[in-house]
C-alpha cells in the first residue's frame, strides 16, 4: 500500500527526449512507497518562450495547469523539471501577491486559478517529505568507484523568494540526498553555473562553451559522472557532449546521469529500467563497479578489524 | 560606448513604462557590478547587465531595445539573486525583450524564432512537439540542417516521437493565446 500520494506533472519533454527522466522518477518513488497521479489533460507550462512574450500571458498558460490540480482537490503538484516548476511558482506567487495581476490572468483562462496549489520540486519532497533515512532504507547495490559532482543548474533554487528551497550559492539537497544512498560526492565549485539553458538551437557555440566549463570543472574536482536534476542541463552536457568536444577540440567522456537514475541503481534497478541506455555517453564501465551493499559492510568491518591491533600497538609504543 | 548627452536624450517615458511593467526601481541600483560579475552571459552580450541598468536608469530606449544583450540572457537568476539592492534584474531583462519584441526590435532573430516556433508547436498541440519545433526553426531561421548531428545520437531510443502529442484542452490552449491577443489590443 501506498504511504504517500502525490499529483504528478511530467512536462513535455519528460514524454519525449527527457523520457528516460520520468522513468527514474517513477521507479524510484514507486520504491519509495510513493504513488503519483498525473493530471488530466495538462498543457505545456510555457517555460521560457511564454515569458519573453508576456508575464500574464506566461502566468496563465502556467496557471491553467495549476487550476486543473485545483479542481483534484490537491493542494501540492511536484514535478521533476526545473523550468515547469518555475513557471507553476512564478505563476503561483504573483497572482497571489497582486489581486490585479491575478484579474487579468484569469480572464484569459477557461477555468480561473484560485491560487491554492503549491509546486515543489522531485527533489525538495524527497529531501523534506520523505527524508534521508527510508531514502537510505533501500539501497541494496554500492558503487565503489562512482564519484559524482551534483550539478544543479540555474533555477531550480534561484531566486530564493520564489523558489524557496535549499541554498541558492551553495545547494545541498542533491549531495546529501548521493551520499545517504551512499555515493561518493565531489567538492564542486559549479554547481549552480549556467550550462547555456535553452539557447542550445540558437547559439549553440555558446551553449557547447557554457557547458564545457561545467564538464571541465566536473574533472577537475575529480569526479566521474555528472548528476543533475535539470533534463534541459542534461541535454547540453549529455547529447551536446560530441558538439561541445568539436567546438572546444575538447575530448570530454563523461556520463551525465539524472539523480534518480543513481539512486535507481543503488536500489538495484537495472540501467535499462532507468532508461541509461538512452544516454548519449554511455555509463557502462561505471555502472559495472556495483556490488551488493552487504560487501561494503565487510570491507569496513574488515578494515576496522585490521586497523584495530595497529592502534593499540600505537599506544603501547607510545607509553 | 559612445558618450551620451543625457539632456537631450533621456526618454522618461520609457523609464515610467519599463518600472511600470516591471515594478522594479531602477534607482536603487549604484552600479556595484555585481550582477555583471555573476552573469555568465558577459562575454557574450554587447552591453554588461550593469550596463544595461544604467541604460535603463538613463531611458536609454533605443540602446538597450537594439541590445542583444536582452535576447541573450537565459533568465538564470543570478544577477537578481545576488543585487544587493534586491532589485530583481532577471526580471527587468525579461519586460525589456518583451517590449522589445512588442515593438519589433529583434536583435537576435534566431533566438525569438526558436521561442516562436516552440510557441506555436505549443499552440497548435497543447504540448510541445520537439521535432517540430526544431523543424519549425530551421525552415524559418534558414540553418536547415541546424543540430541534425544530434539525430543519430537519439534515434531509436524511443526519444522522439514523429507524431505529436495532442491534448484534448489544446483548443482551450489556443483560447489562451486568442483572449491574450485580444487582451493587449485592449491595453493599446
Amino acid at each position: 500500500m501506498s504511504e504517500k500520494e502525490y499529483i504528478y506533472f511530467p512536462g513535455c519533454s519528460l514524454e519525449a527526449s527527457a523520457i528516460e527522466y520520468d522513468m527514474s522518477v517513477r521507479k524510484v518513488l514507486a520504491a519509495l512507497g510513493v504513488k503519483l497521479i498525473e493530471p488530466d489533460d495538462w498543457s505545456c507550462c510555457g517555460s521560457t518562450p511564454a515569458h519573453s512574450v508576456d508575464h500574464v500571458f506566461a502566468a496563465a498558460v502556467a496557471a491553467r495547469n495549476l487550476a486543473i490540480v485545483e479542481k483534484m482537490g490537491a493542494s501540492t503538484v511536484i514535478t521533476a523539471c526545473p523550468a515547469c516548476l518555475s513557471a507553476f511558482k512564478k505563476a503561483h506567487l504573483r497572482m497571489k501577491k497582486e489581486e490585479g495581476f491575478k484579474k487579468e490572468v484569469n480572464a484569459i483562462l477557461d477555468e480561473p486559478y484560485n491560487c491554492g496549489v503549491t509546486a515543489k520540486s522531485v527533489l525538495q519532497i524527497l529531501v523534506e517529505d520523505i527524508g534521508p533515512k527510508p531514502v537510505a532504507e533501500k539501497v541494496t547495490l554500492d558503487f565503489p568507484d562512482l564519484k559524482v559532482a551534483p550539478y544543479y543548474g540555474c533555477i531550480i533554487n534561484r531566486p530564493p523568494e520564489i523558489m524557496e528551497f535549499d541554498d541558492p550559492e551553495n545547494p545541498m539537497a542533491m549531495d546529501n540526498l548521493m551520499t545517504s544512498v551512499g555515493v561518493k560526492v565531489c567538492d564542486f565549485a559549479f554547481k549552480v553555473e549556467c550550462c547555456g539553458a535553452a539557447f542550445g538551437v540558437a547559439k549553440r557555440k555558446m551553449v557547447n562553451e557554457l557547458s564545457s566549463k561545467v564538464l571541465s570543472m566536473a574533472l577537475d574536482a575529480g569526479a566521474n559522472c555528472l548528476v543533475v536534476t535539470c533534463q534541459l542541463c542534461h541535454q547540453n552536457l549529455d547529447l551536446r557532449q560530441g558538439q561541445i568536444n568539436n567546438t572546444m577540440g575538447s575530448s570530454f567522456n563523461i556520463p551525465v546521469l539524472f539523480f534518480t537514475q543513481v539512486m535507481g541503481l543503488t536500489y538495484g534497478y537495472s540501467p535499462q529500467e532507468l532508461g541509461i541506455d538512452k544516454h548519449n555517453i554511455q555509463a557502462e564501465g561505471l555502472l559495472k563497479t556495483r556490488r551488493p551493499v552487504e560487501e561494503r559492510i565487510k570491507e569496513e568491518q574488515e578494515k576496522a578489524k585490521a586497523k584495530k591491533p595497529k592502534a593499540k600497538k600505537a599506544e603501547e609504543e607510545e607509553s | 560606448m559612445e558618450p551620451i548627452n543625457l539632456t537631450e536624450k533621456t526618454d522618461w517615458q520609457f523609464i515610467d513604462q519599463v518600472k511600470k511593467e516591471s515594478l522594479q526601481d531602477p534607482a536603487l541600483c549604484y552600479q556595484c557590478g555585481n550582477c555583471t560579475a555573476g552573469c555568465p552571459y558577459t562575454k557574450y552580450f554587447d552591453y554588461p547587465v550593469s550596463q544595461v541598468m544604467r541604460l535603463f536608469q538613463t531611458g536609454q530606449k533605443e540602446t538597450i531595445l537594439n541590445s542583444r544583450s536582452i535576447w541573450l540572457c537565459a533568465t538564470c537568476e543570478t544577477c537578481t539573486t545576488r543585487c544587493p539592492c534586491e532589485i530583481d534584474i532577471a526580471h527587468i531583462m525579461d519586460v525589456l525583450r518583451i517590449i522589445a519584441r512588442r515593438e519589433n526590435y529583434v536583435s537576435e532573430k534566431d533566438v525569438k524564432t526558436f521561442y516562436d516556433s516552440f510557441l506555436s508547436s505549443m499552440k497548435h498541440h497543447g504540448r510541445v512537439f520537439e521535432v517540430g519545433i526544431l523543424m519549425g526553426y530551421n525552415f524559418k531561421s534558414g540553418h536547415l540542417l541546424a543540430d541534425a548531428d544530434l539525430g543519430p545520437k537519439i534515434l531509436g531510443k524511443g526519444k522522439i516521437h514523429f507524431l505529436p502529442t495532442r491534448i484534448k484542452g489544446r483548443d482551450k490552449v489556443a483560447e489562451i493565446f486568442r483572449k491574450f491577443q485580444e487582451m493587449r489590443k485592449n491595453r493599446v
